[in-house]
C-alpha cells in the first residue's frame, strides 16, 4: 500500500466530499517523494498548513499542525509548492523550513501589518522592504512591469537574455493582492460569494461555480437541477468569450490580425446575450451559494442561442484564418515534459501538453457527466498546441451550450443555505484551467477560505516555457498563456 | 459582362455610369450646415484622445471591458480615440480598480509621466472607493485615494458603451471650456 492510500485508512476530520486527515511532519514531507501524487493546492491556517494532493485513486487533503511558526517544506521535490509557500509565509507567517526560496511573494513591505490573515496581526516595525531579482552575471536584463503598457492586469516580469534569447525569466506578482480571505472572514456564503465572482474576472463564473460548491459541501445542501444546468450554461458561455479573446489577443501578438476581428465580434455578441440572459455582461454574482440570484430571463435563451448559433457557424472560417497563425506559433514557448509532469498544470496550456485535468471530466460535477466532455489530443506543448486547444474547445463549449439550452430542466433555481457549520471543497473548471476552493464555515459564516486560481501552477509553466525562447517571441508566450494575475494575488 | 478584357474595357467606356444625377440643393441648407460646421466640425476634427489603461488592483473584469471597448466591435478611432502603450504618449488615464496599497507607487509614477493636460478617469465601482475591496488591509480606497480624478464612470464592471459615453463627454466638456 502507498502512502496516499495508508493516509486515506487513518481516521479524518469530516469535511465534505473528501474527509481531511492530519498527518505527522514526516508524513507530510514523505507525501512530496511519492511517485503519481500531484499537488494542487498548499494553503494555511491560524494553527495549521493544509495540502490537497491527487493521484489516480482520488483527492487526498491533508493537514499538518503547524509546530512554532515552523512546517516542512514541499518545495525542494515540489516546484509547485514554492509561491504557495511563499504566500503562505506572507499572509499567515508560517515559514517553511528548507524552503527552495523564501523571498516574500505577496507582502511588498507596504500593508500596515505583517502575516495579515494571523490572529494578531504584529505592526509592522519599519517602512518598506523592496525584493530584488536576482542578480544576473553576463545577462542582459529587460524589466517589465508592473505597470506594463497595453490593457493588462499588473504584474512584473524580468526576463535575463543572452543574445536576443531568453536565458531566464523570472517573475514578481502580489501588486494586486486584495486580501480576499481577510474580507470574506465572517460573512454569510452569499455575501462573500461577491468576493469569488471577483478573484478573476475572466472566470467570475468559474470561481463563483467553485466557491457556491464548497459551500454548498460545508452545509451539505445540494442546488436544484435548473440552477445547476443554468450554472454551466453560464460557465460555457464564459468559456466562449474568455478563450475568444485569448485567441484575439493571440492573433495579434501573431501578427494575424485578421483573425482577431471575428473573435472579437463573436465575444462581444456572446457578453450582450449572456446581459440579456441574466442581466450581466460578465454573468458576475447570479451564481450564489445554493443556486441561482436570478433565473435565466424570457428572452434570455433565445438570444445565447443565437450568439452560440452565429459562432458555431462561423467556427470553421476562423479555424482556416487561424491556421497561418499556427504556422507562425508552431515550436514557439514549448512547456518541457518534466516541468508539466512536475506540476502537473490544468487549462488549455496543460492540455496543450498532453495532460488530462479537465475537472468537468474529473472528478466531475453535474451537469458535465451527461454532456461527453473530450479527452485532450495535443502533445506538442507549443504555443500551435496551446492555440487548437482553444479552437477545439470553442467547438466543444459551442456544442455543450447548444445541448444544455434545448435540454434546460424546469422548477426552482435555489435552495436554502441553513446556518450551518462545516468544511467543504468545491471545484469548477474555469476558462484557464481548474479551480479549487476550500471553505470552512463556523455558524453559517465564514471562518477560513481558500481560492485556488490556475494560474499558481501557469505561471512557473509560462516561466519555464520562457527559458531558451526568443526574445522576440515574448508578446506570443505571454498571449499564448492566457495568464491573468489577479486570481492568484488575492 | 463577359468576353475577353479589351471588350469588357470597351465596354464600360461606352456605357454611362450607373449612378444617379444629383439632387437639387437648398442653397440656404448648404449655408446653414456649413455655418454648423464651422461651429462645430473644424473643433472637433482638431480633436483626439490617446487613452491609456492602468489597473492599480483590479480583478481583470474592467480590463476585460476595456479590451472589447478597443476591438474592432467599438472602433474607437472614428471617435477619435486610440489606445497607446505608454503614459508618456497619453491624454487620459483610464485607471481601473481598488488601488492596492502594492501599487500605489507605480500607480503614481505612470502618472507622473503622463504629459500635462492629463485626464485621470475612474472606471468602475472599486476606483470610487475600493468598491467590494474598501477596508481591506492591503486596499489603500478608490483612485482618489492616490490621484486627482476628472470623470468616474461607474458600474462593476462598466460596459464598454458606458466607459465610451464617459470619454465622448470629456470630449464635449472639455471643448466648451
Amino acid at each position: 500500500m502507498n502512502l496516499a492510500a495508508t493516509i486515506r485508512a487513518t481516521p479524518a476530520m469530516a469535511c465534505r466530499p473528501w474527509s481531511r486527515h492530519v498527518v505527522s511532519p514526516e508524513r507530510w514531507a514523505a507525501l512530496a517523494e511519492e511517485a503519481g501524487l500531484a499537488l494542487l493546492a498548499l494553503w494555511g491556517e491560524a494553527q495549521a498548513v493544509h495540502a490537497l494532493w491527487r493521484d489516480a485513486a482520488g483527492m487526498l487533503a491533508v493537514s499538518l499542525p503547524v509546530a512554532e511558526g515552523r512546517y516542512p517544506a514541499l518545495s525542494p521535490r515540489r516546484p509547485g509548492a514554492i509561491l504557495f509557500e511563499r504566500a503562505i509565509a506572507d499572509l499567515w507567517g508560517h515559514a517553511a523550513t528548507d524552503a527552495v526560496d523564501a523571498r516574500p511573494w505577496l507582502d511588498h513591505g507596504r500593508w500596515q501589518v505583517t502575516a495579515p490573515l494571523s490572529p494578531r496581526p504584529p505592526a509592522r516595525p519599519g517602512g518598506a522592504e523592496p525584493v530584488d531579482f536576482a542578480a544576473a552575471e553576463g545577462l542582459d536584463q529587460i524589466a517589465i512591469g508592473p505597470l506594463a503598457g497595453g490593457i493588462a492586469e499588473a504584474g512584473q516580469f524580468r526576463l535575463y537574455i543572452h543574445g536576443g534569447v531568453v536565458a531566464r525569466a523570472e517573475v514578481r506578482l502580489g501588486y494586486l493582492h486584495k486580501g480576499v480571505e481577510a474580507l470574506m472572514r465572517g460573512k454569510s456564503p452569499r455575501a462573500a460569494s461577491r468576493f469569488a465572482a471577483r478573484l478573476a474576472g475572466e472566470a467570475a463564473v468559474a470561481h463563483g461555480i467553485a466557491f457556491a460548491r464548497a459551500a454548498e459541501a460545508a452545509c451539505d445542501v445540494a442546488p436544484p437541477p435548473r440552477a445547476l444546468a443554468l450554472r454551466a450554461v453560464m460557465a460555457e458561455a464564459e468559456r466562449i468569450a474568455s478563450h475568444l479573446a485569448d485567441l484575439a489577443a493571440l492573433a495579434r501578438a501573431g501578427g494575424v490580425v485578421l483573425a482577431a476581428g471575428p473573435c472579437e465580434r463573436h465575444r462581444e455578441a456572446m457578453l450582450r446575450a449572456a446581459a440579456q440572459g441574466f442581466g450581466h455582461r460578465l454573468m458576475m454574482d447570479v451564481v450564489v451559494p445554493g443556486g441561482l440570484a436570478t433565473d435565466l430571463a424570457p428572452q434570455g435563451g433565445e438570444a445565447l442561442r443565437s450568439a452560440v448559433a452565429s459562432l458555431a457557424g462561423d467556427l470553421p472560417g476562423l479555424a482556416r484564418l487561424c491556421a497561418g497563425l499556427a504556422r507562425r506559433l508552431a515550436g514557439v514557448a514549448v512547456t518541457p515534459p518534466d516541468t508539466v509532469s512536475a506540476l502537473a498544470p490544468g487549462g488549455p496550456a496543460g492540455r496543450a501538453a498532453g495532460r488530462d485535468g479537465d475537472l468537468r471530466r474529473a472528478p466531475g460535477y453535474r451537469p458535465y457527466h451527461d454532456l461527453n466532455v473530450p479527452p485532450p489530443h495535443e502533445t506538442g506543448g507549443d504555443a500551435a498546441a496551446r492555440l487548437a486547444v482553444l479552437l477545439a474547445e470553442l467547438r466543444d463549449s459551442a456544442r455543450m451550450l447548444r445541448t444544455l439550452l434545448a435540454e434546460l430542466p424546469g422548477g426552482e433555481t435555489v435552495a436554502a443555505l441553513p446556518q450551518a457549520a462545516g468544511e467543504g471543497f468545491g471545484w469548477a473548471e474555469g476558462p484557464r484551467g481548474d479551480i479549487w476552493t476550500w471553505l470552512r464555515l463556523e455558524g453559517g459564516q465564514i471562518a477560513g477560505a481558500f481560492l485556488r486560481d490556475p494560474g499558481w501552477l501557469h505561471l512557473p509553466l509560462l516561466a519555464a516555457a520562457a527559458a531558451g525562447s526568443d526574445l522576440a517571441d515574448w508578446p506570443v508566450l505571454r498571449a499564448s498563456f492566457g495568464l491573468s494575475q489577479s486570481g492568484m494575488d488575492l | 459582362m463577359s468576353g475577353p478584357p479589351w471588350r469588357r474595357l470597351v465596354g464600360n467606356l461606352r456605357t454611362r455610369p450607373a449612378v444617379l444625377p444629383a439632387p437639387p440643393l437648398e442653397a440656404e441648407a448648404v449655408r446653414d450646415l456649413a455655418a454648423r460646421l464651422a461651429a462645430a466640425g473644424i473643433r472637433r476634427l482638431g480633436r483626439g484622445l490617446s487613452l491609456h489603461a492602468l489597473d492599480p488592483g483590479s480583478c481583470g473584469g474592467c480590463e476585460l471591458e476595456l479590451r472589447a471597448l478597443a476591438g474592432v466591435a467599438y472602433d474607437l478611432s472614428r471617435f477619435g480615440l486610440r489606445f497607446v502603450d505608454s503614459p508618456r504618449q497619453a491624454d487620459v488615464l483610464l485607471v481601473t480598480g481598488p488601488v492596492t496599497r502594492n501599487l500605489q507607487p507605480a500607480l503614481v509614477q505612470a502618472w507622473e509621466a503622463a504629459p500635462d493636460p492629463r485626464f485621470v478617469v475612474a472606471i468602475g465601482d472599486c476606483g470610487i472607493d475600493g468598491g467590494v475591496f474598501k477596508g481591506s488591509y492591503a486596499v489603500a480606497g478608490g483612485v482618489d485615494t492616490t490621484l486627482p480624478v476628472d470623470l468616474v464612470v461607474r458600474g462593476c464592471p462598466p460596459a464598454p458603451e458606458e466607459v465610451l459615453e464617459g470619454l465622448l463627454l470629456l470630449l464635449e466638456a472639455n471643448a466648451v471650456r
